[in-house]
């Protein structure tokens, strides 16, 4: 199953927002990168925006850019991918009730709290009544959306599919989150994420929408070949060799990969025996240095990837080895936490 | 219209009973299973009805085998899932491509609320392995691991219709050939979160709730968990007892009017039900029975109500909303409700709906009261609408 990406639009660390290509690298120092949020009026009616939570804010401003730029009003269907959902209303609700001991609770934060509010409120926006569904899968949750989204295109239940993924970094989860050993010990730059071996990463946010259509337009610019989830799998490189040859491809066709490498010592085993292995004579490139991790960020892979494709350049501050220019079949490989593994597969489209 | 997928197993766990036998005894002797709070702690209890399930999470641990210091959501999830792959009695589950598709509102939520409570005082307190499984994700994961499903392992969450819509996407990975079997279904513990969010909406009942009742005044929460085997037909072919029933027709459709409340019309609902009949080539007078949302608000059941009477035109087939016994258990009820519907197949049920007095005024419907077997159902809608307007219908048929 494949599909035809004729937009994207991406809320990140970096400013993603605008046309700008990562020409301009915003440099953090700490283990948590924000998200630099655009104007909203643009997007949503500001009468809404003061009700919005940050994650939902950040979702329908990039869903309503990706649909303005590809020149949809109305999706054949809106699917969302999201592992925490809306921390910063479940935040405040949980609070409240320690707080108050359950009393005079008002119902907002509890209204918005639930994981598909993002979809819905897409949806409400759009007056779209098709199809709406929200994953909530941890490392997978954005894969597992579009797995979706091509199995409709693919059943003929629709022309066209908004995919996108959320999720926001709100105080309490970073403080969680860093109790439970996720990122460094100490402050980093972002940029010395990978030179420093040490335990942790640095943490991320972000939102990114995408419209794939079931045929090619005018307006194609990159092609979401194939996509596989895997949990658990004993022998990755092997299942990597596995999902190319299903697609008639070998690594050696393979132009530029992009890994999902964190700059925790443990997690990047995986791709460092890959790079030592698979990937031995491919350009390698990684992503999470900008985006910071969080369990959606291979949407950010995504986007990357589908702009290198539009944009016919590597940013070379992505590079870790080899040289490309303008690749045309480019592989995403990215693991969570060692459980979740997922391949995807973009090529341009001639 | 594709290939078929066929229900081969089923298994259940609410307030009404701990499996499937236990539910049909309850459903005959029509037994609520609300009643005072006893397992939460809050100040709620004895002013709020709610629909327990009548084990503690020690009871839930012996059965289990899990620690009980996890989420009572898993424990709910692996008891439901666990009754239904032994109920399909699939020989050799590991030589099929096997997935495991879940859906869950707010995940390990009991055991966030107890970290909450240390973290407020100081935020380096607090027992991590209490937040280990505050995403919903944790608790299919868990489930999967102690079923030994790695082919595709997914949750959905889509508030109130997650788990009907779990059932759903199960159904399309089986017809698109991803999967051979899919386990799917839900599971939610009751939990102040969701018991104090929905009181603020004002739409709990302060007795056990009357859906499509003139004077419902809400709902009652429950709690519980559903799973169904679906398979591919050469899967069932394989099979050495008969499969209960097939899913026919499935479809989401997004009401898009307002976050929590319904459109007066109930625009989501009658897409829904009406996709759902496109989808299996039935007409509305081929439905016998309706096991409805009905959740007991105001609001749920006039617009489920409205939606009904545009479908069906004044042929209405006998329905009723099984949360009358059980409670709305939220990501779980889509699913529980589906093994109601199939079971409802599989022995000629017809369920009624509990304290049903008075005739919704603007409404020309009436639910079923009175238990009926030995009906001839052949084919069952089931309906599942949540907040942010998804709205989920389900169509089973004998085969």
């Amino acid at each position: 199953m494949k599909a035809y990406i004729r937009s994207s639009a991406c809320i990140s660390p970096q400013k993603t927002f605008n046309d700008d290509f990562l020409n301009d690298i915003v440099v953090y120092t700490g283990t948590r990168l924000p998200a630099i949020e655009p104007d909203y009026k643009e997007f949503i009616d500001p009468k809404q925006i003061r009700r919005m939570s940050h994650v939902i804010k950040m979702g329908v401003a990039a869903a309503k850019k990706c649909l303005q730029d590809a020149g949809v009003e109305v999706p054949g269907a809106i699917i969302t991918g999201t592992a925490f959902g809306c921390m910063e209303d479940t935040v405040t609700f949980l609070t409240r009730i320690v707080e108050q001991q359950e009393d005079l609770l008002p119902p907002t934060a509890f209204i918005q709290s639930t994981h598909n509010t993002v979809a819905a409120q897409i949806a409400l926006m759009l007056q779209c009544h098709n199809y709406n569904l929200t994953y909530v899968h941890k490392g997978i949750s954005f894969e597992s959306a579009l797995a979706d989204g091509l199995m409709l295109m693919n059943e003929g239940e629709a022309e066209n599919v908004l995919v996108g993924a959320t999720e926001e970094m709100v105080d309490t989860s970073f403080k969680v989150l860093t109790r439970l050993g996720l990122y460094k010990r100490r402050p980093i730059s972002n940029l010395d994420l990978f030179k420093e071996r040490s335990k942790g990463t640095i943490g991320g946010e972000g939102a990114a929408f995408f419209l794939l259509e079931a045929k090619p337009s005018e307006d194609t610019f990159a092609e979401l070949t194939d996509l596989k989830t895997l949990y658990k799998p004993q022998h990755i490189e092997a299942s990597i060799a596995d999902f190319l040859n299903a697609n008639f491809l070998e690594i050696n066709d393979i132009d530029l990969v992009v890994t999902g490498r964190n700059g925790d010592v443990r997690n990047d085993e995986l791709y460092d025996s890959l790079g030592a292995a698979l990937f031995k004579n491919s350009p390698v490139a990684n992503y999470k240095h900008l985006s910071g991790d969080y369990p959606v960020s291979s949407s950010f892979a995504l986007w990357l990837t589908v702009n290198i494709l539009k944009n016919r350049t590597v940013p070379a501050v992505i590079l870790e080895k080899g040289t490309i220019n303008s690749p045309k079949k480019i592989l995403i490989y990215n693991h969570y936490q060692q459980k979740y593994h997922s391949i995807m597969l973009v090529s341009a489209v001639s | 219209m594709g290939p078929s997928v066929y229900i081969a197993g089923v298994g259940v766990i609410s307030a009404i009973g701990n499996n499937v036998a236990e539910h049909l005894a309850s459903f005959e002797a029509q037994k609520a299973g609300m009643g005072d709070i006893t397992t939460l702690d809050s100040i709620h209890r004895g002013e709020l009805p709610v629909a327990e399930v009548k084990l503690t999470n020690d009871q839930l641990a012996d059965r289990t085998g899990l620690s009980s210091q996890i989420s009572r959501t898993t424990h709910l999830s692996l008891v439901a899932a666990k009754e239904a792959v032994a109920d399909a009695a699939i020989s050799g589950l590991s030589k099929w491509r096997t997935g495991f598709i879940s859906a869950n509102t707010v995940g390990g939520m009991d055991k966030s609320e107890a970290f909450f409570i240390d973290f407020l005082t100081d935020n380096n307190k607090g027992k991590l392995r209490y937040v280990w499984d505050h995403e919903c994700g944790s608790v299919t994961e868990t489930v999967a691991d102690h079923l030994g499903i790695t082919d595709v392992v997914t949750t959905i969450s889509t508030a109130c219709s997650s788990s009907a819509n779990a059932i759903f996407y199960a159904a399309r990975l089986i017809k698109n050939g991803v999967l051979d079997i899919a386990i799917a279904g839900g599971a939610d513990a009751l939990t102040k979160f969701t018991l104090n969010g929905f009181n603020t909406l004002m739409i709990l009942d302060k007795e056990f709730c009357k859906p499509f009742d003139e004077h419902r005044a809400g709902l009652n929460l429950g709690e519980g968990a559903g799973y169904l085997v679906l398979v591919s037909n050469k899967v069932a072919e394989s099979l050495n007892k008969p499969v209960y029933c097939k899913l026919a027709g499935y479809a989401n459709s997004n009401d898009a009017y307002h976050q929590t409340a319904s459109s007066p019309e109930g625009t989501g609902s009658y897409l829904a039900m009406t996709g759902a009949l496109k989808k299996s080539g039935l007409r509305p007078t081929n439905i016998d029975y309706i096991n409805l949302h009905g959740t007991g608000t105001p609001n749920n059941d006039n617009a489920e109500g409205t939606a009904i009477t545009r479908v069906f035109e004044g042929n209405y087939p006998p329905m009723s909303s099984t949360k009358s016994y059980t409670g709305h258990t939220l990501g779980a009820s889509g699913a529980i409700e589906a093994v109601f519907s199939v079971l409802s197949i599989k022995h000629g049920l017809i369920y009624p709906n509990l304290r049903f007095e008075t005739q919704m005024e603007n409404l020309p419907l009436k639910p079923q009261t009175r238990f009926l077997k030995d009906q001839n159902v052949g084919n069952v809608m089931s309906n599942s609408f949540g907040f942010g307007g998804n709205c989920t219908s389900l169509i089973f048929s004998k085969c």
